[in-house]
């Protein structure tokens, strides 16, 4: 490794960042939470909490090291290199390149690994034993996360030395593999695995709280501008053309989700527009800063359309993705690591995009086919890595603590769940404190 | 004594309490209310999915007056709810054995 010297700068973005980061969590209770019905709105919040509790001394632990420590076979960093985060120098940081010390790389990192496991609760909605979801989360983190950030930022099989090497770079600037086709993945299998909510087809399930969902999906907003122009690892002209990207992407696909509702349905819906505009920054999302601007305009788009489009495969399938995770993240992390094989734009650079060594122009950049089937293999690739161990760890979950409430508490909800509720009408009864 | 109960929709509330006010009404309960007659429900669609919502929101007016005034309250509600569209609402009396005023104690019609 080379000298580190600290650019001050770039660190203090970072911290930003990675605080921005941090915040999408939260965001992404109050995005989930105001789409369930009010009867288990905590239970779906507390699944992005315990997401954050769990994977935080996790990261610190463990985590960093197994995703970016010393390659072991390409797929998995050796976990003990950095254990406990003590002894990493600033020589061996992710970011030595931009002068960010090796903690505040590991601290950015963290929370891309805690929005991707909370990412999955929303399959789960109203029917997944809490004690089943933490176990789940842990277990899934360690073997499948952290592996797969490997894999793709860390040197493995997904990096520029593994299964394309014949062809070129594969390009994920900000986890369109990592963190959202394998978030819908994982989402998809543990969908099938618990079965349906009892009544789903049936029984109308409202969003109960479309202002929470709004809300939601600002703050989503907001932090992913620490998520996109944070990857970058630096404060310069690429972080600001991820940040236009990632903006003008999720503006089109806002656009592009309530046009094809007004064309569908006959209405335009403010869940529609939260809906939309999270699909627009999943799709930018592996594309930040290795596209145009007419590049990021049309993958909103496109995304915007198909994946309002996906959110009723559901219903044709049967499957209970109750939050539409496939539909979103899926639909939309698949959506924008194919199109770059369309639209990267690496070669020119005046313009602040971003290439990775040894990848190239996509097809109407006049880079040929290349790209874009490095792109096709490196997303089928997540698409099966991720549910497979995700079916693994499912099942063996389901075959020893379980993983599914039961009838009664399913009805009850957060009542019977977390022995609370969300809203109450009148505050009769007693109280005893116990503590 | 006389309970008139009137169900109607929400945004005709306003109209309803002015004109039960100029007509010398000097109190109501007023309740949110959620029911369907030959109106029936309505649709709405959550990411493309419709849900026929039965039970759509009206607004529950409680009015308690003598036998006298009855059929005039009755009439000022239809006058002030009414738009000629379905959904429009019902408004029914009901007799009352007593009432009592809570801060004096005073009963019958003394404590309308």
């Amino acid at each position: 490794m080379d000298e580190f010297v600290l650019d001050t700068g770039n660190t203090a973005w970072i911290i930003v960042a990675s605080s921005l980061v941090l915040l999408m969590t939260p965001g992404l209770a109050f995005f989930y939470g105001g789409m369930v019905r009010g009867k288990s709105v905590l239970n779906m919040m507390m699944m992005s909490f315990g997401a954050m509790a769990l994977i935080g001394p996790i990261w610190l632990l463990y985590g960093y090291s197994g995703a970016f420590g010393s390659d072991v076979g390409g797929i998995i960093g050796n976990p003990f290199e950095f254990f406990g985060s003590n002894t990493i120098t600033d020589a061996d940081s992710l970011m030595a390149g931009s002068g960010v010390p090796a903690l505040v790389a590991i601290a950015f990192q963290a929370t891309f690994a805690i929005i991707t496991v909370a990412l999955i609760s929303g399959s789960v909605a109203d029917r997944m034993k809490f004690s089943a979801w933490l176990a789940f989360a842990a277990i899934w983190v360690t073997i499948v996360y952290v592996p797969m950030a490997h894999m793709v930022w860390g040197g493995g099989l997904l990096g520029g030395d593994g299964i394309t090497s014949g062809l070129s770079t594969p390009i994920d600037f900000a986890g369109g593999t990592v963190v959202h086709i394998n978030a819908g993945v994982a989402g998809l299998v543990m969908a099938i695995l618990l079965g349906k909510r009892k009544g789903f087809g049936k029984e109308p399930m409202r969003p109960h709280n479309l202002p929470f969902v709004m809300l939601g999906a600002a703050l989503l907003w907001f932090g992913w501008f620490g998520f996109n122009a944070g990857s970058e690892f630096a404060a310069d002209g690429t972080a600001g053309r991820a940040w236009v990207n990632t903006t003008v992407a999720t503006c089109m696909a806002i656009l592009g989700w309530l046009a094809t509702e007004k064309v569908r349905d006959g209405k335009a819906t403010s869940l529609g527009a939260a809906s939309g505009a999270v699909a627009g920054l999943v799709a930018i999302t592996p594309a930040a800063a290795s596209v145009d601007t007419y590049g990021a305009i049309a993958i909103g788009t496109i995304a915007g359309i198909l994946c309002a489009m996906a959110v009723s495969l559901k219903y044709k399938f049967g499957y209970d993705d109750s939050l539409d995770v496939v539909g979103v993240h899926l639909v939309g992390g698949l959506t924008g690591t194919v199109l770059i094989g369309f639209f990267a734009n690496v070669s020119d650079t005046t313009n602040g995009t971003w290439y990775a060594d040894g990848s190239v122009n996509g097809l109407f950049y006049g880079g040929g086919v290349t790209q874009l089937l490095t792109q096709i293999i490196v997303a089928l690739a997540a698409v099966v890595f991720s549910g497979v161990v995700t079916f693994i760890i499912g099942s063996a979950l389901k075959a020893t603590m379980g993983i599914r409430v039961t009838d009664e508490v399913e009805a009850s909800g957060d009542m019977a769940m977390h022995g609370e509720t969300a809203y109450e009408s009148l505050g009769v009864g007693r109280m005893e404190v116990k503590a | 004594m006389k309970l008139v109960c009137a169900v109607i929709q929400p945004h005709r509330l306003d109209d309803v309490k002015s004109a039960l006010e100029a007509a010398g009404v000097r109190g109501m309960t007023v309740s949110e209310a959620s029911g369907y007659g030959r109106q029936r429900g309505h649709t709405e669609v959550y990411r493309g999915a419709e849900y026929t919502v039965d039970l759509v929101p009206k607004v529950r007016i409680e009015v308690l007056v003598g036998d006298e005034d009855a059929a005039s309250v009755t009439s000022v509600i239809v006058g002030a709810a009414q738009s000629g569209k379905i959904g429009d609402g019902k408004v029914w009396t009901v007799p009352v054995d007593d009432v009592a005023r809570v801060r004096t104690g005073e009963h019958g019609p003394d404590a309308l």
